[in-house]
């Protein structure tokens, strides 16, 4: 009971900070609206994301026949496919993300903890995993599972926890020798209980921080990935997907880059002011 | 230096100044695609290597400008014994880039170690007309029982098994070049670098740093060394299209080997002259894997599928290239023939969709009961696209579903091998300009064919006229053999490769062949 | 100090032992070899050619085989480029992706710390949102954008350096910038992120409390301390950044190390792929050794 009415004023008492911090507000907003674009747009246009139309290839963007941000190479409609690409990635970001915090920091700040010989051997286990071929699991996960959208999550998110968990032991190694870490440790705390109460909220900072930089990440990766086959695929389509094409034909059509590149910055945007003021707001410190 | 600038615009600028050494010697710039995987002639499979092979090898015979066959080391031969034996009178000043005499036992061990199952050369089979080559690169004659003979050493004589009406043409390929067998034997695999190669073209080798650059010189030795005028030509690895044309724009080239999609528009507007369009022996087709439903024994499905595909809309508003569309197996710039076309080239687009769709019932499928089936291509924008464009024809004029699906090349590779595709994207380049080098490639015991199509009666024609001498015989057996082919639909071929070039004005003497084979040699650079 | 390091790249030989056997099996697992081809080869030929590298044999023959070369320091011929030996494919690259990815990484962190602590300082200021805007661009536009544009502007549209390729100083220019602007913007919101805690942090309140100067506390207190996570990145990031990258790579014609990842994997060139993995699983270790040397360096607090 106890731990539950702590929890609570801990979120509420973040909720007032993070609701004092303009930017961050602005940036939510900003995130809905291209959320909700991207699931209700689609219907806002009378085209949609598969027809190909041969009369009207690379028009540039007009209110002529509700192209309004113009069409590609097959004469398909660029608003319409902005914005289910959006629903791809924003949804690749979010969970690859997710996947890679969890094991990250919980990877990370275990061996951090435990140290020594542990340690050791699980940062050896990261070194391994680093060097690994990347392209050959994406390979193999190809052909063992075949196509499916899930499996590119999983993939992304299994290299991206590398780096976090790092980062997160990194920290660890710093905080385990401060005082009030040496106190819970005297008191006789679990090992867990420690690292979940007193690590893992000192770390959020940097993890936050480091969130906001594996997003855009995920998302570019994956139109690398629907190179090799396990990427989203066609007629559907990604951020990625659309940005890596725009660039082959910006000389000819440049709104095919311009447009989606401007929809992934805007949501980056979003992400990393979002991000520090969660920060803030989390701080431990502050209180 | 000397800069000369010749159309020029600020939407589209090119930097033109030829490179010319303070010695007066030129340089040609070439961008050469990939990164060559081997200078070894009997190695050597992709165009790029090929690319700078001429310059650095000399065979028996050579592409003219033009693309006809002309003399090289043999300045001259004989057609004996029924078109089974040829000889060949080899020039009398030939020697390798280090001075040695190049003479007719040279080529007798390079023709053998072509085909030596110790070289592992992927095109041996290039040779298999020459007598013994097959049983050699079986494992079951040892090398030496190649039916290659050195008279003296100025007269060679190559025995045939069968007559063979093209083998002249494969005598220019890289795999029928001499290599320097003291070269071979102290170096093996590298026998190729600098400073190891001994070789007998217009060029010897003068560095080689992988993906960056390789250059050769002119070889003084060469017998032809008198009329060649660039000193030194230097090929750039550009994999990337749009790199290839900044570097040109930028003047670091003075020929670029293909031209992003996307600028084609603009290049056709402002630098017109500096292109060149050639059509080349190369069908980008569909291939439908006849051993597995749904085309295992279907027929009227694959005509329909076939029939379906709007060729003329894909060349027009989709690649965009020039590309020909292709209504027959045989590109149209293949020398001598005029290949079969479909039956249904001339109909409307409306009675061609109507009688594709008639097919389609025939074999059984109507909108209750669509076909389902999956097209599978490697990645790469320009597959990419021509999948969704098919998908998306034989969806509307015939109702199937269709699902797409990418793969990694390799991948893709070994499922079309194992047969594991249904329908799938390859192409075809010839290897000599003869149509046999396309008809050879869906008889069923060449190997090379992922449709699984195997059919007596194409075998047996395609077999036939390999053989038979030039001629309105000849002619009317490929004829029959393409009838058959285009009948069955095992392929549905999509359009004919044309090859683009960005050339320099400075670059003179460039004319365009259909086997795509240049020489550095026959250029010269003149500001 | 000493015996930790010494015991640390001991223990990098079955580190690297147990890399080169999951990157055997993982690559002769996955479909296709490096004689499949477009033009795919006749059964007889490839058998042959397969015989010629040992491929027919088992593959537990083929791994002795290939741990007993690697033990000699013989990485083996390439399966790609057919006249070179991965050795020679990897001591002319190296020195070129160093140079490389050494100028991106200085130019990342001479750019990216001071721009990330002065956001820092200045938290929720016009002059931190700039900061962070600077660096949100640096990260949301890819290089394979970025590099492109940067080709149309200085070296298309007008002549101040070289389009691609690998002569002079003049060639290093744009690659650099492509490959380390990324690099600099995830510099400075690490830094921006990490300085905000320490200058919150109990011993940088200590020193203030003491009366040191603000200058004193940021360069000599937190300064070390901010750095921590900056580092933890570097360890991996620098191995990366010195292996090459193959995007700059292809687009710039630059013959560094990033393309035999690539094209090494999608060629199935699998003595060359083994090379390049090996030789960054070495500089990993010896990164992340290095890493952890500096942690204890910079931050006191730290201990093994």
């Amino acid at each position: 009971m106890e731990q539950a009415a702590h929890g609570r004023s801990l979120f509420s008492d973040a909720l007032r900070r993070l609701r004092s911090n303009k930017a961050a507000l602005a940036s939510i907003g900003v995130l809905g609206f291209i959320v909700v674009a991207a699931v209700v747009g689609p219907w806002l246009s009378p085209h949609n994301y598969f027809t190909q139309d041969y009369g009207a290839i690379w028009i540039a963007p007009t209110l002529a026949d509700a192209h309004w941000l113009g069409t590609d190479g097959l004469g398909r409609d660029l608003f319409v496919r902005a914005l289910e690409g959006g629903r791809i990635s924003l949804m690749i970001g979010f969970v690859a993300t997710l996947v890679s915090l969890i094991i990250g920091v919980a990877y990370g700040a275990t061996a951090g903890y435990a140290g020594g010989r542990v340690d050791g051997v699980m940062m050896r286990i990261v070194d391994i995993l680093y060097a690994m071929p990347f392209l050959f699991f994406v390979i193999l996960l190809m052909v063992f599972f075949g196509r499916n959208i899930l499996l590119i999550f999983v993939a992304i998110g299994a290299i991206n926890w590398l780096d976090m968990a790092r980062i997160v032991r990194g920290q660890t190694l710093a905080l385990k020798q401060q005082p009030f870490i040496e106190a819970a440790r005297m008191s006789g705390a679990p090992a867990v209980s420690i690292i979940a109460r007193h690590i893992v909220p000192n770390l959020l900072g940097v993890v936050a921080v480091y969130i906001t930089l594996t997003i855009p990440q995920v998302i570019l990766f994956e139109s690398f990935l629907s190179f090799l086959g396990l990427g989203v695929a066609e007629p559907a389509t990604s951020w990625g997907a659309l940005i890596k094409d725009g660039a082959d034909e910006m000389g000819r059509a440049p709104w095919l880059l311009i447009v989606p590149a401007v929809f992934l910055a805007a949501t980056l945007f979003c992400f990393n002011f979002i991000g520090d003021g969660l920060r803030d707001a989390l701080d431990p410190k502050d209180r | 230096m000397a800069a000369c600038s010749s159309e020029q615009s600020d939407q589209f600028p090119v930097k033109s100044t030829p490179e010319i050494r303070e010695d007066g010697t030129t340089v040609l710039r070439r961008g050469n695609g990939a990164e060559p995987e081997s200078l070894d002639p009997h190695q050597a499979r992709s165009v790029p290597a090929s690319n700078v092979l001429r310059d650095l090898y000399s065979g028996l015979v050579q592409i003219s400008p033009g693309g006809d066959i002309k003399p090289a080391d043999a300045e001259s031969w004989e057609v004996g014994d029924q078109e089974l034996v040829y000889t060949f009178n080899l020039r009398e000043n030939l020697h390798w880039s280090n001075g040695e005499p190049l003479t007719a036992q040279d080529y007798v061990y390079s023709l053998r170690r072509s085909v030596d199952p110790v070289t592992g050369s992927p095109y041996a089979q290039l040779h298999a007309a020459i007598a013994n080559a097959k049983a050699i690169i079986a494992g079951d004659k040892p090398p030496q029982a190649l039916g290659v003979r050195a008279v003296d050493d100025r007269t060679l004589e190559i025995t045939l098994t069968k007559p063979t009406p093209y083998f002249l043409g494969t005598l220019a390929h890289s795999i029928s070049y001499p290599v320097y067998r003291p070269a071979v034997e102290a170096h093996g695999a590298s026998f190729s670098q600098p400073g190891n190669a001994v070789t007998n073209g217009a060029y010897k080798i003068e560095s080689w740093r992988v993906n960056s650059m390789i250059a050769v010189e002119r070889n003084r030795e060469y017998w032809d060394d008198a009329n060649t005028s660039i000193g030194r030509v230097e090929f750039y690895p550009i994999t990337n299209q749009n790199s290839a044309l900044s570097r040109y724009q930028a003047g670091e080239l003075d020929w670029a080997t293909s031209v992003p999609i996307s600028q084609y528009e603009a290049i056709k507007k402002y630098i017109p002259a500096q292109l060149h369009a050639e059509p080349t022996l190369g069908v980008y087709y569909y291939g439908l894997n006849v051993k597995r439903p749904p085309f295992k024994d279907a027929p009227e499905l694959r005509q329909a599928l076939s029939m379906a595909i709007d060729r003329r809309t894909i060349v027009d508003k989709i690649t965009r290239g020039d590309e020909i569309p292709a209504h027959g197996w045989i590109p149209s710039v293949v020398e001598g023939y005029a290949g079969a076309q479909f039956e249904w080239v001339k109909l409307s687009d409306g009675e061609r969709e109507a009688k594709a769709r008639e097919l389609y019932e025939k074999a059984g499928y109507s909108k209750d009961n669509p076909l389902k089936v999956e097209i599978r291509y490697n990645s790469g924008e320009g597959n990419k696209k021509i999948a969704s464009v098919i998908s998306s024809m034989w969806r509307s004029v015939l109702g199937a579903e269709v699902t797409l699906r990418n793969q990694e090349w390799k991948v893709f590779l070994d499922n079309v091998r194992q047969g594991n595709t249904e329908a799938y994207r390859l192409a075809w380049i010839g290897d000599y300009n003869d149509p046999n080098t396309f008809f050879e490639l869906m008889n069923s015991k060449f190997g090379l064919n992922g449709t699984g199509y195997a059919s007596a009666e194409y075998d047996r024609l395609q077999e036939k006229q390999a053989h038979m001498p030039d001629g309105p015989a000849r002619m009317k057996t490929m004829k029959q053999a393409e009838a058959v082919l285009l009948a069955d639909s095992p392929i549905i071929p999509i359009y004919f490769y044309v090859s683009k070039y960005l050339i320099k004005d400075y670059v003179k003497g460039f004319e365009g062949n259909p086997l795509d084979s240049y020489y550095s040699k026959d250029l010269s650079i003149e500001p | 100090m000493l015996s930790y390091a010494l015991r640390r790249l001991l223990g990098a030989i079955p580190t690297l032992l147990i890399l080169l056997t999951l990157a055997f099996v993982m690559m002769r697992a996955a479909p296709g070899g490096p004689f499949d081809a477009d033009r795919e080869l006749p059964p007889q030929v490839r058998a042959n050619l397969e015989a010629k590298y040992h491929l027919d044999e088992p593959l537990y023959q083929q791994y002795g085989r290939y741990i007993w070369d690697v033990a000699h320091f013989d990485f083996g011929p390439s399966f790609q480029y057919r006249d070179t030996s991965v050795n020679d494919l990897i001591a002319q690259g190296f020195p070129v992706s160093l140079k490389l990815g050494a100028a991106s990484l200085a130019f990342a962190l001479i750019f990216g710390i001071p721009l990330g602590m002065l956001a820092a300082l200045r938290q929720n200021k016009p002059a931190d949102y700039g900061a962070m805007t600077v660096a949100m661009l640096g990260i949301s536009i890819p290089n394979f954008v970025l590099a492109p544009l940067m080709i149309l502007l200085f070296a298309v549209y007008n002549d101040w350096l070289p389009a691609g390729g690998l002569g002079s100083w003049q060639n290093y220019v744009m690659p650099v910038l492509a490959l380390g602007t990324a690099m600099m913007a995830y510099v400075a919101r690490l830094a921006r992120g990490s300085t905000i805690e320490v200058m919150r942090s109990n011993y940088v309140r200590t020193a203030r409390a003491k009366g040191l100067s603000a200058a004193r506390v940021v360069w000599v207190h937190a300064l070390p301390a901010a750095l921590t996570p900056i580092v933890s990145f570097l360890g991996p990031a620098a191995a990366g950044i010195i292996t090459g990258s193959v995007v700059i790579e292809t687009i710039f014609g630059i013959p560094g190390l990033g393309q035999f990842f690539v094209q090494g994997a999608l060629n199935r060139d699998y003595t060359l792929v083994m090379g390049v993995v090996l030789f960054y699983g070495i500089l990993i270790v010896l990164f992340n050794l290095a890493v952890d040397l500096l942690y204890g360096w910079l931050d006191p607090r730290v201990s093994y």
